[in-house]
């Protein structure tokens, strides 16, 4: 973001002597929580931030320089630019050589004479800054405006005769304390506003800056009085032309919402419009001390607003602050408590939906709105239920929905999504959670007399227990339309797989949540015998595709596909050896290392905001959605590593490996004589064009042992807990306080760490436990992302679409109980739990890469079922989303 | 005698064509191991494979002939071979003594191929422009992740390693490129070693600057957009502010584009042939190059272009007769203002 015009706000809590808190951390040597003080300068609207380590207790070269290093990687403080700020030059310039931005340097005087002040110039000039310039000479600080400007004009005359360019002078004219009881004060302010409109006059480009806070100096310990002056002095000094000053961003009152007698006694101390003037805002001082802040300027017009329109305010903005009050206030004035919520309320929420499908809001925003309609709703129902017993009347809704995650799986984000949504329009939903055994779903549905029911699932064996469902629904008579959703379910499953097993009703494919309340509206509107009409021809359309693709597309017999293999050149080759063997396990993996790490661009699609990061923040339509969005994960993830709401576990094994045809033998040592697990992998069987390879992950490990070859294998967590309160019962409390976004908020997350921590410790595993990857070397080829060698595929994942391979790394790297060794365990489909897991294999060999297997057909699925020792429809049910036949 | 005037006096009525890449090009030599070390070098205790700045004083008719070959493909200036010939670079091979050495060596065959091509010519003045990279360590970054505060380095040994390359070459070359810039802070600190040679020499040699913008997110590796690059190093006044490396000419073209609108100085611009494939080869034709470039010069934006990691002396003919006729961009009345930078531009308007 370039400002390029207004007034700049300089934050001033990075400054030793401007916040007693950033001192007592700088002292302990506390900078990472010295660093949450910059970015919480910058989130507050600081343009620039002013750093001050100018204290008798600290070392200022080093605290000046161990600060500016660690800031330096922190893209959302350093983002904007700084100012060095001491009165001593060598800590200026220990800042000045860590920044690679053009800063300011605050500041240089005449103080000492011409020469010190022109050679430190020229030195600001060699480092690329700009400066501040004190009016200050050698007989001290100028107090009256002549006195101030001749400073400034020697100064200015000196330095651009030097071919300093005038653009890069800040004069600083001293702001100085006012009211402070000696008469010779009172005029301070005066001449600092007469010194800047001179200069602003005389000078050409030069800038005008100063330090707020010292005005006020004589009201310490009254915060509104000075806040009050801080305002008023400002309101004057901008129309003089000061251009920046330092400030905290966060604390300042608005000049016309200061009360209008403290107004005027302030306006008569700063403007030294009366001998009596300091007397008079004595007087009334007090009245104001209560030691309450004045209100954060937030604005706050719409609380004037009638009751409705205040609801609506608070939906279509996801406020909840007043929604309760507000919510009484209309209940009061209601005849019944259920016209609050058909009116006012869902008057509001028809709002949001109206933006939602007018893509002028995003799905962020619309579950915050969600918040909001629960709160309000959760207050209303109390009333609801005693006039219910009262007079005996009947719940209304649009319809009812019976929504789950399916046995085996534990993934819930986007169904939580969905369900949000839904209840945004006016659907009631039953969430029966993640694991949700098929006859629970649909004892469920029947008790409640649902209209629909909706399943969801990430992995791929989900695909096949809904098939499982729908079958029974068949089975047991239901008569209801059927939703599919989630990241491995398609329109072609749905329509192949799904439908077929259950023709009493609808079964129907909803890709995200934007379309789900289109497709619930036509399943439970008028006109849902037409709808499901066209979805019945429609995926009749999709099955005869599929069924023609199948015909079409040549696939290689397995021993042609192993003909074809990826033959790596073995001879000579020396793979790196690991710095151990068998599997290693850390606990309590600190978080904060890894947040660096984290990828943003799949964080905003969860919430269907497509683009990538940092980009999408500037998006032209989503840009304003994914800020908000971004800086509420800021705050809860800030939240989630300092209070350390997850905890975070690693397990890691390196082992000696063998290749034997397309399997991966493992030993227990270097021996190699004992066997300790078989991998087993699969074989690509499309047809490939010339000088292409049928891939195998076994194809990456060496065949023979003179190699000495290595395979390793990891598990990562970030959903652990203390006292039991991990992920999943942090998701729960928050859903029972009614807020969702919060839920969501936090499971993307969950979900976003354990990714980055995978991807921190496959760096580690390259550069240190396995160490073939020596320091971070920036040649002109580095700069090419992700160029590093060695891949870390994961089993349930294209190039191992197998998830059984799971059970064989968690027995190598956990043993019989991994739930305890490595915190994480296996469901019967599966799925890792907690959710937010990661898990596969590591390969070093620098050609490895990653690649999908794609479809395969019955002779691989027999001799893979052979090979794992198991019975080839098992194999098949596994197998299932893959394979070529039916 | 210097060229440097006749430079300025061209840039005002063309595009200059800078060369191609060295480092490419003497990779197709194929030199081994025997080859890199020469005589001097036999019993040197670590690999040296792959150092091509070494071989400014092992193969200098290797080096002189990839100069000759640009200067005969068109090129009115070029680089001499010195990318990595630093103390700090070197201490890679352990060849940090030697830096000075190469430096000078690199400085030299350049002067002496360029004097040549100008007797040749005597029409076209052919520069030399002492190149100066990045540094194989970083001062804004940490080479720990563990430890985001630790630094490998501090601006004054960096301040020191450029001062020494920048002393060496001082003879030899009409003017100095920092160049592959992905962290502003090393540039900064070359900058400042340079003002420090022009003070303790009293004379002053033309500055050009060159920074790297890494992929499509439009930032340095160190995590600057192009506005705040050009913020940060403006106070060089350089003759001209370009980018080169990382991309290819298609990729590169947005960031040529913001650099023309704000930067009051000359503009160089001297992409890669195309993104590297599979194997880390740049395989983009010339046409296809010139195709991405010419654009920017029919724009307007452009006042010198070149080749970086890929580029042949075929690129480069190819540029310099696409170009021949095409005007050059004019340097815009930018007002002067309070212009600072942290990774994001920041100025407060021209009042």
């Amino acid at each position: 973001m370039s400002a390029s015009t207004g007034f700049i706000n300089i934050g001033e809590r990075t400054n030793v002597a401007g916040s007693a808190r950033f001192k007592r951390l700088i002292v302990d040597g506390d900078f990472a929580e010295a660093l949450s003080i910059a970015r919480q300068q910058v989130e507050n609207g600081a343009q620039i931030i002013d750093i001050n380590m100018d204290d008798g207790l600290i070392d200022g070269v080093r605290a000046m320089t161990t600060y500016l290093n660690l800031l330096a990687s922190e893209p959302d403080i350093a983002r904007v630019p700084i100012m060095l700020d001491s009165s001593k030059w060598d800590v200026i310039e220990a800042g000045l050589k860590c920044v690679q931005g053009k800063s300011v340097v605050n500041s240089i005087s005449l103080k000492e004479g011409e020469k010190p002040f022109l050679e430190q110039a020229e030195l600001v000039r060699r480092y690329g800054a700009s400066a501040v310039i004190m009016a200050f000479d050698e007989g001290g600080q100028a107090e009256t405006a002549d006195h101030k400007f001749e400073i400034c004009k020697r100064a200015y005359d000196l330095l651009t005769a030097c071919g300093f360019p005038p653009q890069d002078i800040i004069f600083d004219p001293n702001i100085f304390a006012v009211a402070t009881g000696i008469e010779e004060h009172n005029d301070y302010a005066v001449a600092f506003f007469e010194a800047s409109k001179r200069i602003k006059k005389h000078l050409p480009y030069a800038r005008i800056s100063g330090g707020l806070s010292n005005v006020s100096f004589s009201f310490r310990g009254n915060n509104p009085v000075r806040e009050a002056m801080h305002s008023v002095f400002l309101y004057h000094a901008i129309k003089a032309g000061l251009d920046m000053a330092i400030v905290n961003a966060g604390q300042l009152t608005i000049y016309d919402r200061i009360p209008d007698t403290l107004k005027t006694r302030v306006e008569d101390v700063i403007l030294n419009k009366r001998e009596d003037a300091t007397d008079r805002l004595l007087e009334v001082a007090q009245d104001y001390a209560g030691g309450k802040r004045t209100l954060k300027k937030t604005d706050l017009k719409w609380r004037k607003l009638a009751t409705a329109d205040r609801l609506s305010h608070a939906l279509v903005n996801g406020i909840t602050k007043y929604i309760v009050a507000d919510t009484e206030e209309a209940r009061l004035a209601s005849e019944r408590p259920l016209h609050v919520i058909e009116g006012p309320l869902m008057d509001g929420m028809n709002q949001v939906g109206d933006l939602f499908g007018a893509g002028k809001m995003f799905l962020p925003q619309v579950v915050k709105s969600a918040r909001v309609m629960k709160q309000a709703v959760a207050h209303l129902l109390p009333y609801m239920e005693e006039e219910k017993k009262r007079l005996g009347t009947e719940d209304i809704s649009n319809g009812r929905i019976v929504m789950a995650t399916v046995k085996g799986d534990v993934h819930d984000i986007g169904k939580n999504i969905v369900g949000v949504v839904l209840q945004c329009n006016g659907y009631e939903v039953i969430d029966l959670g993640v694991m949700v055994a098929c006859e629970k779903i649909l004892e469920t549905a029947k008790e409640v007399d649902a209209d629909i029911i909706g399943l969801s699932g990430l992995i791929t064996p989900s695909l096949d227990e809904m098939v499982y469902v729908a079958g029974e629904m068949q089975r047991q008579g239901l008569n209801l339309p059927l939703m599919i959703g989630g990241a491995t379910t398609s329109i072609t499953h749905t329509a192949v797989k799904i439908a077929p097993a259950y023709s009493k009703d609808s079964t129907i494919y909803v890709q995200d949540a934007s379309r789900a309340v289109g497709v619930v509206t036509n399943l439970l509107g008028d006109n849902a015998e037409a709808f499901k009409q066209d979805t019945h021809t429609k995926y009749k359309k999709a099955r005869a595709a599929h069924a023609r693709a199948q015909g079409g597309r040549k696939r290689l017999s397995l021993a042609d596909a192993r003909a074809n293999k990826c033959a790596l050149d073995w001879d000579g080759y020396k793979a790196p050896k690991p710095s151990f063997l068998g599997a290693k396990t850390f606990k309590n993996y600190d978080l904060n290392i890894v947040r660096p790490y984290i990828d943003w661009t799949p964080f905003f699609a969860t919430w269907e905001l497509k683009g990538r990061y940092p980009d999408i923040l500037q998006h032209n339509v989503y840009g304003e959605a994914a800020r908000g969005l971004y800086r509420d994960a800021g705050a809860m993830l800030d939240k989630i590593l300092s209070e350390n709401w997850v905890q975070a576990q690693v397990t890691l094994g390196f082992w000696p490996a063998v290749s034997t045809g397309d399997d991966i033998q493992l030993f227990s040592d270097e021996s190699r004589k004992n066997e300790l697990a078989v991998l087993h992998t699969l074989r690509q069987q499309m047809v490939k064009s010339e000088g292409r390879n049928n891939y195998a992950l076994s194809d990456f490990i060496a065949p023979e042992n003179i190699n000495q070859d290595y395979i390793g294998g990891f598990c990562v967590t970030a959903g652990l807990g203390i006292d039991g309160k991990d992920e999943s019962s942090r998701v729960r409390d928050f859903k029972a306080a009614d807020d969702d976004y919060s839920a969501i908020l936090f499971q993307a997350l969950c979900d976003r760490l354990a990714e980055a921590l995978a991807e921190h410790l496959h760096e580690r595993v390259r550069r240190e436990f396995w160490g073939y990857e020596k320091s971070a070397r920036f040649g002109v080829k580095g700069l090419v992302a992700e160029d590093y060698k060695g891949i870390r595929p994961a089993p349930g994942y294209p190039a191992q679409p197998d998830h059984t391979e799971k059970a064989v790394l968690f027995k190598l790297l956990g043993g019989d109980c991994p739930e305890e060794t490595m915190g994480v365990k296996l469901t019967e489909s599966f799925a890792m739990q907690p959710a937010s897991s990661v898990s596969g294999l590591y390969f070093s060999h620098p050609d490895s890469l990653y690649f999908g297997v794609g479809k395969i057909e019955k002779d691989q699925a027999e001799d893979y079922a052979l090979r794992k020792g198991i019975a080839l429809s098992e194999a098949e049910r596994w197998l299932a989303p893959i394979l070529n036949y039916d | 005698m210097t060229i440097w005037p006749k430079i300025e006096q061209a840039i005002k009525d063309r595009i200059l064509i800078l060369d191609g890449a060295m480092g490419t090009m003497l990779q197709a030599y194929k030199f081994d191991e025997a080859a890199f070390r020469g005589k001097k070098f036999a019993d040197w205790p670590t690999p040296l494979r792959g150092n091509n700045d070494l071989l400014n004083i092992t193969k200098p008719d290797a080096v002189r002939k990839v100069h000759a070959d640009f200067f005969k493909a068109g090129a009115d200036m070029i680089e001499t071979n010195t990318f990595n010939a630093t103390t700090i670079s070197q201490s890679d091979y352990g060849l940090s003594e030697h830096a000075r050495d190469i430096a000078k060596a690199g400085a030299k065959i350049a002067r002496a191929a360029a004097d040549e091509w100008t007797q040749k010519t005597p029409d076209k003045p052919r520069a030399v422009l002492g190149a100066i990279g990045p540094l194989s360590k970083t001062l804004s970054l940490s080479p720990k992740v563990e430890d985001p505060g630790f630094r490998d380095v501090d601006f004054d040994q960096v301040v020191i390693s450029y001062k020494i390359q920048i002393e060496a070459m001082w003879d030899y070359v009409d003017a100095l490129l920092i160049e592959t810039i992905f962290d502003t802070l090393n540039a900064k600190a070359a900058i400042f070693a340079a003002k420090e040679v022009f003070a303790s020499r009293h004379k002053e040699l033309p500055l050009m600057i060159s920074g790297t913008i890494t992929d499509n997110s439009g930032r340095t590796l160190s995590g600057q957009t192009v506005e705040a690059f050009w913020y940060s190093i403006a106070h060089a006044r350089p003759f001209a502010v370009g980018l080169n490396c990382a991309l290819g000419a298609e990729e590169m073209r947005p960031y040529v584009q913001a650099l023309a609108k704000i930067a009051d100085t000359h503009i160089l611009a001297y992409p890669n042939a195309g993104l590297p494939n599979a194997f880390g080869e740049y395989v983009e034709t010339p046409t296809h190059m010139c195709n991405h470039i010419l654009p920017w010069a029919q724009d307007g934006w452009v006042n010198i272009v070149g080749g970086c990691c890929g580029s042949t002396p075929k690129h480069i003919a190819k540029l310099e007769q696409d170009t021949s006729e095409l005007e050059p961009r004019n340097i815009p009345d930018i007002k002067p203002a309070l212009r600072l930078s942290g990774l994001e531009p920041f100025a407060l308007g021209a009042s």
